[in-house]
């Protein structure tokens, strides 16, 4: 793929490279590299040391800690962090609440939030998703009324990711029950100490808990807590979401594991040799890598494109990136399952075993777990379904 | 690093695309198809007075002395009018094999007939029972008097029904596969059109009189590189073939009416023309990648980057060609309408120079393409 890249960019990726594999401590990168479970602590301390160097919200306005990169800076960025290992700076945060207060919050939101919320000092979470509000999320119900200086909150948030460790939580909420459903939506950032909130864990099929129901009963936000104008808040949201049109993509992350499971594939025997080498195996590997370069070199496509006609609307085309991106993560989170094969299949919370059984090999307590879990991506950030809707009327004008 | 075309790529594309939209519609196409040679002489003509046919030759062979990326833009255009003049039979390979392997006399004594249109060229390297091994060739080439003597068979000789002179692999005394320069007249010919309309011959060499091109012991890379070459622009034709293809599709679905409304309302159809929109997507994108890699200088990774194109080619083609079939229904089956033409041509290059299997193995076996660093 580096013939793709200028030297100046091959150099910037040298030097990313450089900076990950140095300054982010190896036990989290190594433990994370053999499929250990992300921790808290391992986003904060990571985020925390980007941070002091700069490298935790790149794409935010310079004046709140951003670099002036190009597209293409930024994705290596993402990129090299990925193959290190490295747990990404919080998307809440860095993608997601960051840019939207950065652009349309007032100079007192900002100050109150940014350096915080680079820092990782507040951890937030995204409340979007209703029970009844998935794909169809401009039917929210979520309530914010008047009162005062302050908002009241009433309804309920679902998938809530994370929302277990998180401090505050930026929300969609109808603030206009009569206005037609996109126009009366807020954007609102709540203390998730308010009284009133609650936070209900969902467990999820692979056994873990990553989402969350939160529930808002008589919550009161005060008013100055409200991002730009009210009933604007369904721009902020378009404006968040169109925001990261090529991270969808998840190329570094599937890169990464396609990586581990060459590795692991080398180590495992297979009928007296290595699997890496059983041709049919290989073949399946060999056309993931194929598809996996051709979206790499999608995502630069759309980056030299972003860099020529600069950032703004959405682009349908990261629609491609998101579906194709989600198929190909979960492919890879299938082989590394063929790879485990009989040693994948216990269900284990740790790898630890009696004295006298040989030890577990790597892989084996995350394998499953992680193929169950990641059927999630073709259904969150708009289903596959979605995309394909999207791409047929936006692309196709069907 | 810059992705899109250089303004002058995008002229020349402008170009070829503008003779042919006004010269090769479907149904002028299908007279071609329909005429003795199956191609049309005046429309050559046309492509050596627009350069076209001398594109990668030095200027001194009466070339234009540009690049390989500006042949991947010809072809891109050559594939959305499925053009059926033999361009890659003589200009992509016979020309591009002349200009790496043969000796400056040879070049002088070929080339410009090339780029003028005069001379017709095809490269014979398949053999009947050995697949597209470039080295598994029972063909013989023994030295006779100043030159050679070739014996042999080759078949699926791409423009092997019109060419006047042929380049054929045969393997010399001294085991190297050489490339020999013989005479159309010098060989007996099975001449046929192939499934997508494009002339071709099976040829047999009984002790055919030859001249070798350039030093058979180098002829085996000089092969190799130039088809990668070939390999790369055909996947940029493919590309543009697969655009019809999708385009005529949505076409037609917003035109069809079925049950009192254009079948584009339907749901499972638009979600089938988005899937071969990703197809297309991900094939344009490694059509780019093989484009950029002909100017890599580690041929390793060039070879696994253009096979790695080609693998993705084929398999977006093979969707939407059959997408595009099934959505346009019985219209699409028939031969009248272009849309199986378009299948018909990017099936027969997934059969070209290896298919998409012995490629995946080739990929796999040399470690793959994403590795540690």
């Amino acid at each position: 793929m580096d013939i793709a890249l200028s030297k100046q960019e091959r150099a910037f990726a040298e030097r990313m490279r450089t900076f990950f594999s140095t300054e982010i401590p190896a036990e989290i990168r190594d433990r994370l590299g053999r499929g250990g479970h992300t921790t808290r602590e391992d986003i904060v301390t990571s985020q925390r040391i980007m941070n002091e160097h700069g490298l935790a919200v790149p794409h935010w306005p310079v004046e709140w800690g951003g670099q002036d990169w190009t597209p293409v800076q930024r994705h290596l960025w993402s990129e090299e962090m990925l193959l290190a290992h490295v747990p990404p700076p919080l998307a809440f945060n860095s993608a997601m609440v960051g840019p939207v207060i950065a652009t349309f919050g007032s100079e007192d939101l900002k100050a109150r939030f940014l350096p915080k919320t680079a820092n990782l000092d507040i951890w937030w979470c995204q409340g979007f998703s209703e029970p009844n509000a998935g794909s169809d999320l401009a039917s929210l119900k979520t309530t914010a009324v008047r009162e005062g200086d302050d908002y009241i909150v009433n309804g309920q948030k679902t998938w809530t990711t994370l929302a277990q460790w998180a401090d505050w939580i930026f929300c969609l909420v109808r603030t206009d029950p009569e206005a037609k459903k996109q126009r009366g939506i807020s954007f609102l950032l709540i203390d998730m100490s308010t009284p009133g909130v609650t936070v209900r864990p969902i467990r999820l099929i692979d056994g873990g808990f990553e989402v969350n129901e939160v529930f808002f009963e008589d919550v009161r936000v005060p008013a100055d807590q409200l991002v730009g104008e009210e009933n604007s808040g369904w721009d902020y949201a378009k404006f968040l979401l169109g925001n990261e049109r090529t991270g969808v993509a998840a190329v570094g992350q599937t890169k990464a594991r396609v990586l581990r499971i060459k590795r692991l594939a080398a180590q495992t025997n297979s009928g007296g040799r290595p699997l890496l080498d059983d041709p049919l195996f290989r073949a399946r590997l060999t056309k993931l890598e194929v598809e996996l370069t051709a979206l790499e070199m999608s995502v630069l496509r759309v980056l030299n494109t972003e860099a020529k006609i600069g950032p703004g609307k959405p682009d349908p085309v990261s629609s491609v990136l998101k579906l194709k991106g989600s198929e190909l993560q979960q492919e890879a989170t299938e082989l590394l399952v063929d790879v485990l094969g009989p040693s994948g299949l216990a269900y284990r919370e740790s790898a630890d075993v009696p004295d006298g059984f040989a030890a577990l090999p790597e892989g084996a307590l995350d394998a499953l777990p992680t193929y169950f879990n990641w059927r999630k991506a073709s259904i969150y950030s708009g289903s596959s379904e979605v995309q394909r809707t999207i791409i047929a009327k936006a692309i196709l004008k069907l | 690093m810059e992705l899109d075309l250089t303004d002058e790529q995008r002229m020349l594309g402008d170009a070829v695309n503008s003779l042919l939209d006004k010269r090769y519609d479907a149904n002028a196409r299908l007279k071609l198809l329909e005429s003795d040679d199956g191609w049309s002489r005046e429309l050559w003509k046309q492509y050596a007075e627009l350069g076209l046919l001398g594109l990668t030759f030095d200027e001194q062979y009466g070339g234009a002395g540009m690049g390989v990326g500006e042949l991947a833009v010809v072809m891109e255009a050559f594939g959305r009018a499925l053009v059926l003049e033999p361009f890659l039979a003589t200009v992509v390979l016979g020309g591009q094999l002349v200009a790496a392997a043969g000796t400056p006399e040879q070049k002088a004594a070929l080339l410009p007939g090339v780029a003028s249109g005069e001379t017709l060229l095809a490269f014979a390297a398949v053999e009947p029972g050995s697949r597209w091994s470039l080295t598994d060739i029972a063909t013989t080439a023994s030295p006779a008097g100043d030159g050679w003597e070739l014996t042999g068979e080759k078949i699926a000789v791409v423009g092997g029904d019109s060419a006047e002179h042929l380049l054929v692999t045969a393997r010399t005394p001294d085991d190297v596969v050489g490339l020999f320069l013989v005479s159309g007249a010098d060989v007996a010919r099975d001449t046929y059109r192939m499934q997508d309309g494009l002339g071709a011959a099976d040829v047999v060499l009984s002790s055919a009189p030859a001249q070798a091109l350039g030093s058979p012991a180098d002829a085996l890379d000089h092969i190799e590189s130039v088809l990668d070459v070939a390999t790369a622009v055909l996947c940029a034709e493919s590309v543009g073939a697969m655009d019809r293809m999708l385009w005529l599709t949505v076409d037609y679905l917003k035109t069809r009416v079925q049950f009192g409304q254009p079948i584009a309302v339907f749901q499972a159809l638009q979600h089938r023309a988005s899937d071969m929109f990703v197809s297309l997507e991900q094939a344009r994108s490694m059509a780019l990648l093989a484009r950029l890699a002909l100017a890599d200088d580690d041929v390793a990774e060039r070879r696994r980057s253009v096979a790695a194109a080609k693998i993705q080619i084929d398999v977006s083609a093979r969707h939407i060609s059959q997408e595009a079939i099934q959505l346009h229904g019985g219209i699409g089956m028939t031969m009248e309408y272009p849309v199986g033409h378009y299948a018909k041509r990017t099936a027969l290059i997934a059969k070209t120079f290896a298919d998409t299997d012995a490629l995946v193995e080739a990929v796999g076996a040399d470690g793959g393409l994403i590795a540690e660093r």
